[in-house]
């Protein structure tokens, strides 16, 4: 599954991942991580049956864990298959087959919300 | 020499002996036939785009109401239609947005609206003549209700249009979709290889009286379209199709993030083989359709050109730009405008479209002009000012806090030794300084971020990223980052001021 961590500024000098990782021994694919002086927030993919246990790891060392379950949905009327989501995704989730249709791997969605903004249908919504 | 009427085509399409094929069907047919077999085999070649195409608007009558009004001011769904024609008349912009919705909610939106059958709000005003009292109306209304619903599109269908990217550091929201900041990606628009114009590029068979699909309807092009531009690659047409016999398949409104709204329309239009020249016009690939990237970062009528692409680059998925693979986004959808084609190959395989010779040429010379304008733009140069007061980036803060005092100024330009603007202090900062008891030099305590401008920008690009960064000055750079002045909200104030 997907989670996002977010490391609030008094912590953002500890090596939390780290600490957490070497602890658990749980390995973690981060997918997207923003960290400066200030403030850090990861994307990373982690296996359901590990999750809890990394969540307690990280949150014991002060970071915040979401899951992310809200993964991109295409209302398939709206849509009129331009692609102009394709370029603005950071993940690739969109790209078009061979027929010109819109292809949407959405296990590869990191919930940014980019192409959200892009769609000038208002096909594109984070699901609930 | 191969040699057709249109009169005989149309014969052929009424016994049902009729070739037609998709303009992407003729490459293959001119490659294996060659020109003059392709002309003699085929009889008509369809084209299909489906894209946004902004300069688009519904012409409408709402018939007389009781008592009658002479409407001055109309409102469909909160969007304001153009109504200074006769009484109960108006035209209904795509592009315009609504009162209370803003750019989620426009013209476009109210024409799809209408088309799906929904209702619509109508509210108009008048100030009242003595054979039109009335001076407020509100109503509703469906499609079924218009006397007259024509969509009067006065500019579609561009031959080429120019691709778009940004070499800025912040997203750009423009007409050309999201663009990223360092070249982050670039947008493009057309259907390329199955675009109408591009297969008839001087206009041999398409001209005013040609017959169309337009939204899933016949239309017809009246004309050329507003800023046609020939000599450039940039024709254009004017069109026009009964909204009522349109379907919303090929009709649907959109939005842009941070532009406005826009109407997506689908246009097909045949082109009748009638001599081996137009065959091999309807031969045209994507690679040999050629058009420009642009930098959207300028702000500016002339944006500069990145580099030249063709149609199969944009469509590959990415482009280059400086060595990097720049992914590309279609604004148009290539899906729908082949949908547009094949259905009108099959309304001319069927006998219910029939093709048609122009009552007159458009012109294939020629160019928009840009816009006359009688007052000239003052440029940064004109309006900031020349006096700045600089100070070195080793230097203290009480140094600085002194300048600051003696010259009654806001701003100083923090430079190094060699002159090049580094940061940007203010009386703010050294107030912060003071509270927080830092003393070191003025390095430590300057913005380093700093917004600059260009002395040859126009004033009101200046002023727009003042705004939008909240900040009160900006310094003047030349391109060594020599300091020339500075522009403040102050200088802009005068200049407004000056102006009414
Ligand atoms: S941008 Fe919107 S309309 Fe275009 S393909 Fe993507 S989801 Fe569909
Ligand atoms: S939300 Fe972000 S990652 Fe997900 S599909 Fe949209 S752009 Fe891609």
């Amino acid at each position: 599954m997907k989670i996002k961590i977010c490391i609030p500024t008094e912590r953002i000098h500890n090596p939390i991942i780290s600490e957490s990782i070497i602890e658990t021994g749980i390995l973690l694919n981060i997918m997207v991580a923003n960290i400066d002086s200030t403030y850090g927030e990861l994307i990373a993919d982690v296996k359901d049956s590990r999750f809890d246990k990394i969540k307690n790891a990280l949150e014991s060392r002060g970071a915040i864990v979401a899951i992310l379950d809200r993964p991109i949905h295409r209302d398939e009327e709206e849509c009129v298959e331009c692609g102009a989501c394709i370029s603005v995704c950071p993940m690739n989730v969109y790209a078009f087959d061979e027929n010109w249709s819109l292809c949407v791997d959405e296990k590869k969605c990191i919930q940014c919300g980019m192409c959200i903004k892009m769609c000038p249908h208002g096909a594109l919504k984070l699901g609930e | 020499m191969v040699e057709k009427s249109v009169h005989e085509i149309n014969k052929k399409i009424e016994d049902g002996s009729v070739n037609v094929v998709t303009a992407e069907e003729m490459v293959g047919i001119v490659e294996n036939l060659g020109v003059e077999g392709a002309a003699r085999e085929v009889d008509v070649v369809t084209t299909g785009t489906f894209g946004a195409m902004c300069s688009s608007g519904l012409m409408l009558n709402l018939g007389h109401s009781e008592p009658p009004i002479k409407i001055q001011k109309v409102w469909f769904n909160n969007v304001e239609a153009y109504s200074g024609i006769a009484a109960v008349d108006a035209y209904l912009g795509a592009a315009q947005i609504s009162n209370t919705r803003g750019i989620q909610y426009g013209g476009a939106h109210v024409i799809e609206d209408l088309l799906r059958g929904k209702e619509i709000n109508v509210h108009a005003t008048s100030y009242g003549t003595d054979c039109y009292p009335r001076k407020v109306l509100d109503t509703t209304i469906t499609l079924d209700d218009l006397n007259e619903a024509v969509l009067l599109n006065p500019r579609n269908a561009y031959q080429i249009y120019n691709a778009a990217t940004n070499s800025s550091k912040r997203i750009l929201n423009t007409y050309m979709g999201e663009l990223l900041p360092n070249f982050g990606n670039i947008t493009y628009s057309g259907a390329g290889v199955l675009s109408p114009l591009s297969n008839d590029p001087t206009y041999e068979t398409i001209g005013t009286g040609t017959r169309i699909f337009i939204g899933g309807a016949q239309g017809y092009v009246i004309g050329n379209g507003t800023q046609h531009s020939p000599s450039s690659g940039f024709g254009t047409l004017m069109l026009k199709g009964n909204l009522k016999e349109m379907s919303p398949e090929y009709l649907r409104a959109a939005s842009f993030t941070g532009y406005g709204t826009t109407l997506y329309m689908g246009i097909g239009i045949p082109i009748p083989i009638l001599n081996e020249k137009i065959a091999a016009a309807t031969a045209v690939r994507d690679e040999d359709i050629t058009t420009n990237v642009l930098d959207y970062a300028v702000g500016s009528r002339d944006k500069p050109v990145v580099r030249m692409v063709n149609y199969a680059e944009l469509r590959s998925g990415s482009v280059q730009i400086e060595g990097k693979d720049i992914p590309t986004s279609s604004l148009s959808s290539f899906k729908n405008a082949r949908k547009i084609a094949n259905e009108l190959k099959e309304w001319v395989k069927h006998g219910t479209f029939f093709v048609s010779t122009p009552v007159e040429r458009l012109c294939c010379e020629g160019s928009a002009k840009p816009m006359k304008q009688t007052q000239a733009v003052p440029l940064v140069k004109d309006v900031m000012s020349d006096f700045i007061v600089t100070i070195k980036k080793d230097q203290t803060v009480q140094d600085a806090a002194k300048k600051i005092w003696e010259n009654s100024f806001n701003h100083l330009a923090v430079v190094s030794d060699t002159g090049e603007l580094v940061g940007i202090l203010t009386a703010w900062d050294i107030s912060k300084a003071v509270a927080e008891n830092i003393f070191d030099s003025v390095e430590s305590v300057m913005t380093k971020k700093v917004l600059t401008c260009a002395p040859n920008e126009p004033v009101d690009l200046a002023a727009r990223r003042l705004d939008r960064y909240g900040v009160s000055a900006m310094p003047v750079i030349d391109t060594q980052r020599r300091v020339l002045g500075i522009i403040t909200s102050d200088n802009i104030s005068k200049l407004l001021a000056r102006r009414y």
